[in-house]
């Protein structure tokens, strides 16, 4: 997906985690997913850098598609579909 | 048994690595799962262990993690507890000198006689690092299994009633069975 259009990308549950440091965002992410509707998207938003690289990596192992990142000025939105 | 000569492996009996690590030798299927062996008792490495648990078991992989020796200091209670079974000398020696839980747990550089473990507590807060007790707790609810090396607390004289709550109790097999069904193990 481009860039542009990731950017405009709406979301159904939106995981604030700023400040947050590594577990914490990624169990974020994973409780809040499961309040997500089936085919839903969620964001999480990380001032962790290394949350950009995880999320998409815990996505693709506990099945669920990762959409895209988008970066902004000192944090990261990141946004993954429930598959399950 | 000297005269045991190896077997001769034909070319069809290599298997990759990856092919081996899927078939143990119990026959029992390889399952993506970690298992790992909490022998330090420093509060940095125990960080490690429990930040790497709850990363496994966020990715849905099963956990276990086995306690012992200055490991089995991080499952203690905090305070004193009244054990049913009185201590040797010995045993309350080592009770008395030995870290009472996760608060009590020093760095294993840098601690300074204490000052630096404070130091980088008080760092880890400000920039939101969780503590030793609040992952041990996450751990629980992800459904790590926590299990405590019952030949340590023999040695050591720690009782069942002196360790927090959900405990499990085992030794080297349940280590090794836990360990040839998890692809990742780790020493720590």
């Amino acid at each position: 997906m481009q860039a542009q259009a990731m950017s405009q990308q709406k979301a159904d549950k939106v995981v604030d985690a700023r400040g947050m440091a590594c577990p914490g965002p990624l169990l974020e992410a994973k409780r809040a997913m499961a309040s997500v509707p089936i085919r839903g998207v969620m964001e999480v938003i990380s001032s962790d850098e290394g949350t950009a690289t995880d999320v998409p990596l815990w996505a693709k192992k506990v099945g669920h598609e990762y959409l895209g990142t988008v970066a902004d000025a000192g944090f990261w939105r990141i946004f993954v579909r429930r598959m399950k | 048994m000297a005269s045991a000569a190896l077997p001769t492996v034909l070319p069809h009996e290599i298997t990759t690595g990856a092919e081996a690590a899927s078939v143990p030798a119990t026959g029992e299927p390889k399952v993506e799962g970690l298992s790992m062996v909490v022998f330090s008792g420093e509060l940095d490495k125990v960080l490690a262990a429990f930040i790497i648990a709850n990363g496994a078991a966020a990715m849905d992989l099963p956990v276990h993690m086995f306690f012992t020796f200055w490991g089995l200091n991080v499952l203690r209670r905090n305070g004193s507890v009244r054990v049913a079974r009185k201590k040797t000398t010995m045993e309350s020696m080592f009770g008395a000198m030995m870290p009472k839980g996760v608060d009590h747990l020093h760095l294993s550089e840098l601690n300074m006689a204490g000052l630096g473990t404070r130091l980088m507590k008080r760092e880890m807060a400000k920039k939101h690092v969780d503590t030793l007790a609040h992952l041990v707790k996450t751990a629980q609810e992800q459904g790590v299994q926590l299990i405590a090396c019952t030949m340590t607390m023999d040695l050591m004289g720690i009782r069942k009633e002196e360790l927090i709550e959900g405990i499990t109790l085992g030794n080297v097999a349940s280590f090794i069975d836990a360990a040839d069904r998890s692809r990742i193990s780790l020493f720590i």
